[in-house]
């Protein structure tokens, strides 16, 4: 049929990702079918089998949607993400990883080198006397073997190339993802470029089914195992760090709905756009206690704030990474 | 040449602001390092402008409120010293010295204490060498 919508042609990529986000498309089930009946998967190193060479021969701007998942972690995710942007009208950052540096972001708390030492050297079930380590050229006499290079710091896909829609969770709610594909697939008015997608402006909080009060006040922080959970408070009102004042709603509220705190991987409201410092912020107006003494040792009960406020987010948040003595 | 610290601080407009005016009505002299910003309270200051001034180029960050019980909005600063703790504690894990960050209390009738509150401050700042924030951030990107 001569007159018949083109097709559009999607690539999906995995950067330093879990695969996770992958399979959050795989989980569209039957909706597979309207999908290929819209859409051409020209790149997805997960599904089919295509080479970054059929990527490099395709002309500018030929990809209309790239879904970019994982964070920037060595020179090979940070080449094709250029490469992508470069073939691609419309860039994607898919996932908590792409859009803040997710979990492999976390690695900003530490170094290449001492990432290495432990990996290389010290775990349990290593053995390496020579002390190893791979390095990205390699002579070998049938020629040089060549492996990306690992970076020391993780980044966010925004922090190396433009990007122009986040699609955040981990992974995003496949409901979403359909939604917004099919919004672009209809050719409905797509947002302002550099928008949030397939989440909503709101926190969670909002949309949480939790009964809570007004005033939440904390004497005590606990881990989510010191608690009886009665199923229906709010978990802050339990003394349970609840990441939902600092992220926004849209992903359904599943791990609420399975008994377990906000982690915050739907990032924060564009309102504030660090989540650690509106959740500090928040947790701290919460405290119960107007005693210096009693608020450092209530303050002390959060094991990790680091970890726990930015766990999705590290090298997407202000700091975005640990100081060292030699930097 | 010495090292010449910028000491951001976020003075409550009630107290620690008037307190500071008057350190500079009585001609009180004091380190110039220390740039004011007036707040209405100190449980105005947000995290964010905290770690912001960092980032920006900071070497030290100073926060005065009203004294306990003094808060014009009865409760503004016991926020602030809840904040504060919590922001300490994320400051150390992120390698950033806690001494960079300080909380004081300044009543509107303490401008001397003020002016030795700044020339203190500058003082451990000095000691404590340029904040690398900034630089790092700057390599990274």
């Amino acid at each position: 049929m001569a007159n018949e919508k083109p097709k559009l042609k999607v690539a999906i990529y995995w950067g330093a990702a879990c695969g996770g986000c992958c399979v959050s498309v795989l989980d569209v089930h039957e909706k597979l079918f309207d999908v290929v009946a819209a859409a051409d998967l020209v790149f997805w190193p997960i599904a089919l089998d295509f080479k970054y060479k059929d990527v490099e021969a395709m002309p500018d701007k030929h990809i209309d949607v790239t879904l970019y998942n994982g964070a920037v972690r060595n020179s090979e995710n940070e080449h094709i993400a250029k490469l992508l942007r470069q073939k691609s009208k419309i860039m994607v950052a898919y996932g908590s990883c792409a859009h803040m540096g997710g979990i492999p972001g976390l690695a900003n708390f530490t170094t290449k080198e001492d990432l290495f030492k432990r990996v290389y050297e010290e775990t349990e079930s290593t053995v390496n006397p020579d002390k190893v380590r791979p390095v990205p050229k390699y002579k070998v006499p049938e020629g040089e073997l060549e492996l990306p290079e690992f970076y020391n710091d993780v980044r966010a896909l925004d922090q190396v190339v433009d990007v122009d829609y986040y699609l955040p969770g981990c992974p995003p709610q496949t409901e979403r993802f359909v939604e917004v594909f099919m919004a672009i697939v209809t050719g409905a008015e797509l947002p302002p470029p550099g928008s949030v997608v397939g989440a909503n402006e709101k926190t969670l909080c909002d949309e949480c089914e939790r009964k809570q009060t007004e005033n939440k006040l904390i004497k005590e922080f606990k881990r989510p195992w010191e608690i009886q959970d009665d199923g229906e408070t709010c978990f802050l009102e339990q003394g349970v760090i609840c990441m939902g004042p600092a992220t926004r709603g849209g992903c359904g509220a599943r791990c609420i709905e399975g008994n377990a705190p906000c982690r915050g991987c739907y990032g924060p409201p564009s309102t504030s756009p660090d989540p650690g410092a509106k959740m500090m912020s928040a947790i701290a107006t919460m405290i119960d206690s107007n005693e210096e003494d009693e608020i450092t040792t209530i303050v002390d009960q959060i094991a990790d704030p680091a970890g726990t406020f930015y766990r999705f987010s590290l090298p997407g948040s202000i700091f975005r990474r640990k100081l060292f003595e030699k930097e | 040449m010495e090292f010449e610290p910028t000491i951001v601080s976020f003075l409550c407009n009630w107290c620690s602001y008037t307190g500071a005016d008057l350190a500079g009505t009585s001609r009180m002299k004091y380190a110039h390092n220390v740039r004011v910003i007036r707040v209405m309270c100190s449980g105005r200051v947000e995290p964010t402008f905290v770690f912001k001034a960092f980032r920006e180029g900071a070497d030290g960050v100073l926060i005065c409120g009203c004294h306990p019980g003094d808060c014009h909005y009865h409760e503004g600063n016991y926020k602030c010293l809840r904040r504060y703790h919590l922001i300490k504690k994320y400051l150390d894990q992120m390698g950033i010295e806690q001494d960079r960050l300080r909380l004081a209390w300044i009543s509107a009738s303490e401008g001397k204490q003020f002016a030795e509150l700044a020339d203190e401050m500058t003082e451990t700042i000095k000691s404590l060498g340029p904040c690398k924030v900034k630089n790092v951030m700057e390599t990274l990107t």
